[in-house]
């Protein structure tokens, strides 16, 4: 690493700090961007750099909310009875069993995701194209009607998670779920940028570049795929997890499973910010959130019908993302040698 | 448990029959997924859509008094057109690039779709009343309303002559032409942008016949349109591309097992386990593949 990027990591991780007290009234936003960006990172592993493009990773994200909010609630008062009171505030948790159960639920989220993600990798990461791709929307709105049918977490009604304790400070509820979803935000980031430089991601790009052949070199790429497939899991549970207890309500279609929107967030966001690279993702999920909050405030109740129009505009035109638009511009600042005759020539053909 | 299906017999007869009669249906759309999949390589998310755009215009014209069932006709006409304006507008900028790209184009218009007719036509359940009434068999046992059973004769018929069209007529050809070998076709002076643009209009006007037709049997709701879309997937990777007597008979087993299922599971399980059977299908086909160390392509 050379000292202009040290600086400027260290510049972004305070930052990443600040934010909460430089913009107090967007603590919520600031919380849901962090969020935004893990799951973008993690559906960037499969789709840019494994050539598995997924809808499925929402079913972790999903999975991670509900085991999260059952195990904090679970721990202390009878799960049935509370999803069976729903908004109705029959138990309340003291801070000491709120920040227990947070824990606790954050780590099942974390593991309990990335089991599944080993067990139904190993059933459908031998799907290829289409295929694979389809079957995953599928698992995700499977998912979704599923856990809409089970009494226990709430079924059609919804679950609501448990409310913020009362600490003292009204701001706390706040930059807690912000502190929290910007710690995931470095630990993703982190271990991303760590597993990049390893010889596994020369691997799942071998998978993406040609899997016959990676095979045929011996390299065993059903067992590369799983693991790639539960590190997004395993980020995937913990954004989950976070998201549930900052939205404060668990509804199976339209806030776990919601393939309709935060499925297809994640796609576009690694697409817009261009797949396949480390910052992509990172860039990708911050425009797009800040363009999504505008717009979704002005153009209320249009906001499907731009973020259907987004989708095709985005994959038509911008299939390279940013990052994809800023290597063809600036070829050397990303380690590219360019030969200037070469270039010439180039110019002179188009 | 005591299931209904095992205790009274002629409730499995319903079942089946009301099974097969839907299964047509979805066979009907099946056939314009497997088409366009065979001759533009696209898979098209958006086909449930279609489907249930098709299940408005009838009732449309259901609430303006005149009878659904012409829907039949003035349906396909209007969804052609759609259908060449989606390929124009869209389809023909992803026609040839990767296919994630085309999956994700279809699955934006899917959204938008959505939504549209969300704002157009409101969020509620309506179905276009046909007033057929209903048919009594084995003693009053089994209950078939008439339209089911109109509305599954004039699948066929649509899927009849369609076939007759593509085997008989100059298009009919050059869209088999274009699947075979689209390159090839091109140099014996096919215009494939045209082929292309007139197997979306067809695949679409038979979305627009299909979504009549549940309009006046089922219901339609703007967000239903995903699981036809899958119901379709599901029935072409079953059945195989260009092989229509499969299409037929694994849409109507389709039909049949999710019939049983909203028996045994219960109504609010039925889309989920039309989802999970397409997960099933496509890992039981790994593994069996997987044994000859070959893959879906």
């Amino acid at each position: 690493m050379n000292k202009n990027n040290l600086i400027l990591y260290i510049g972004i991780l305070i930052f990443g700090l600040a934010a909460p007290y430089i913009f107090p009234a967007f603590k919520v936003q600031l919380s849901i961007l962090c969020i935004l960006i893990v799951l973008a990172i993690t559906w960037n592993i499969q789709g840019g750099e494994m050539g598995y493009n997924t809808f499925g990773n929402i079913l972790f994200y999903g999975l991670g909310m509900y085991l999260c909010a059952s195990v904090q609630v679970g721990m202390f008062f009878p799960l049935a009875e509370w999803t069976e009171s729903g908004g109705e505030k029959t138990f309340v948790h003291t801070p000491a069993q709120f920040f227990q159960g947070m824990a606790a639920g954050l780590v099942v989220a974390a593991i309990v995701p990335t089991i599944v993600a080993g067990l139904i990798g190993y059933a459908i990461l031998g799907l290829r194209g289409h295929y694979f791709a389809i079957c995953t929307l599928g698992l995700g709105v499977a998912a979704g009607e599923i856990s809409g049918g089970i009494e226990i977490i709430g079924a059609g009604q919804g679950f609501t998670t448990p409310p913020f304790p009362n600490v003292g400070s009204l701001e706390a509820r706040g930059e807690f779920f912000y502190f929290l979803s910007f710690l995931v935000l470095v630990l993703t980031f982190i271990a991303v940028k760590a597993i990049y430089t390893t010889r596994f991601k020369l691997i799942l790009n071998a998978i993406r570049d040609n899997e016959d052949k990676a095979e045929a070199m011996g390299i065993e790429t059903m067992k590369y795929k799983i693991i790639g497939w539960m590190i997004s899991a395993f980020f995937c549970g913990l954004a989950g997890g976070i998201m549930g207890g900052l939205v404060g309500y668990i509804d199976s279609t339209d806030v776990a499973f919601d393939g309709r929107e935060m499925g297809v967030f994640m796609v576009l966001m690694a697409i817009l910010g261009g797949k396949g690279t480390l910052w992509g993702p990172v860039i990708g999920a911050t425009v797009f959130h800040i363009f999504k909050e505008g717009f979704w405030t002005f153009f209320l109740g249009w906001q499907y019908v731009a973020l259907g129009v987004l989708i095709v505009v985005i994959v038509i035109y911008f299939p390279e993302g940013i990052m994809g638009w800023l290597r063809e511009k600036y070829p050397e600042r990303f380690g590219e040698v360019v030969d200037e005759a070469d270039r010439k020539a180039q110019v002179e053909i188009k | 448990m005591d299931f209904l299906v095992f205790q009274y017999p002629m409730i499995t007869v319903q079942a089946c029959l009301d099974g097969i009669l839907l299964g047509v249906l979805f066979a009907l759309i099946a056939y314009g997924m497997a088409l366009q999949w065979g001759v533009m390589n696209i898979i098209n998310i958006a086909q449930g859509d279609l489907v249930i755009l098709g299940g408005y215009i009838a009732y449309f014209m259901y609430l303006y008094g005149i009878h659904p069932a012409w829907g039949v006709i003035v349906a396909p006409i209007i969804m052609y057109f759609v259908g060449i304006a989606i390929y124009k507008l869209v389809i023909n900028k992803v026609v040839d690039r990767d296919l994630f790209i085309s999956i994700l184009a279809t699955f934006g218009i899917s959204i938008l779709f959505m939504q549209l007719m969300n704002f157009a036509f409101g969020a509620d359940v309506v179905l276009a009343n046909s007033g057929y009434g209903t048919t009594m068999l084995f003693d009053n046992n089994v209950v078939l309303p008439n339209s089911k059973i109109f509305s599954a004769f004039i699948s066929i018929l649509f899927a009849v002559c369609l076939v007759i069209y593509m085997k008989k007529s100059k298009l009919g050809r050059a869209i088999r032409a274009t699947a075979q070998n689209a390159r090839a076709a091109k140099i014996l002076g096919v215009d494939t942008e045209k082929v292309y643009a007139a197997t979306f209009g067809i695949n679409a006007a038979l979305c627009g016949v299909a979504g009549a037709l549940i309009s006046i049997t089922f219901t339609i709701h703007p967000y239903m349109g995903l699981p036809y879309t899958i119901r379709s997937f599901m029935i072409v990777i079953v059945a195989g591309l260009g092989n229509l007597p499969g299409v037929a008979m694994s849409g109507m087993g389709l039909g049949v097992f999710e019939e049983f299922a909203d028996y045994i599971l219960g109504t609010e399980f039925r889309i989920g386990s039309v989802f999970l059977l397409l997960v099933l299908i496509l890992v039981y086909r790994r593994f069996k593949l997987s044994r000859k160390r070959e893959y879906l392509k």
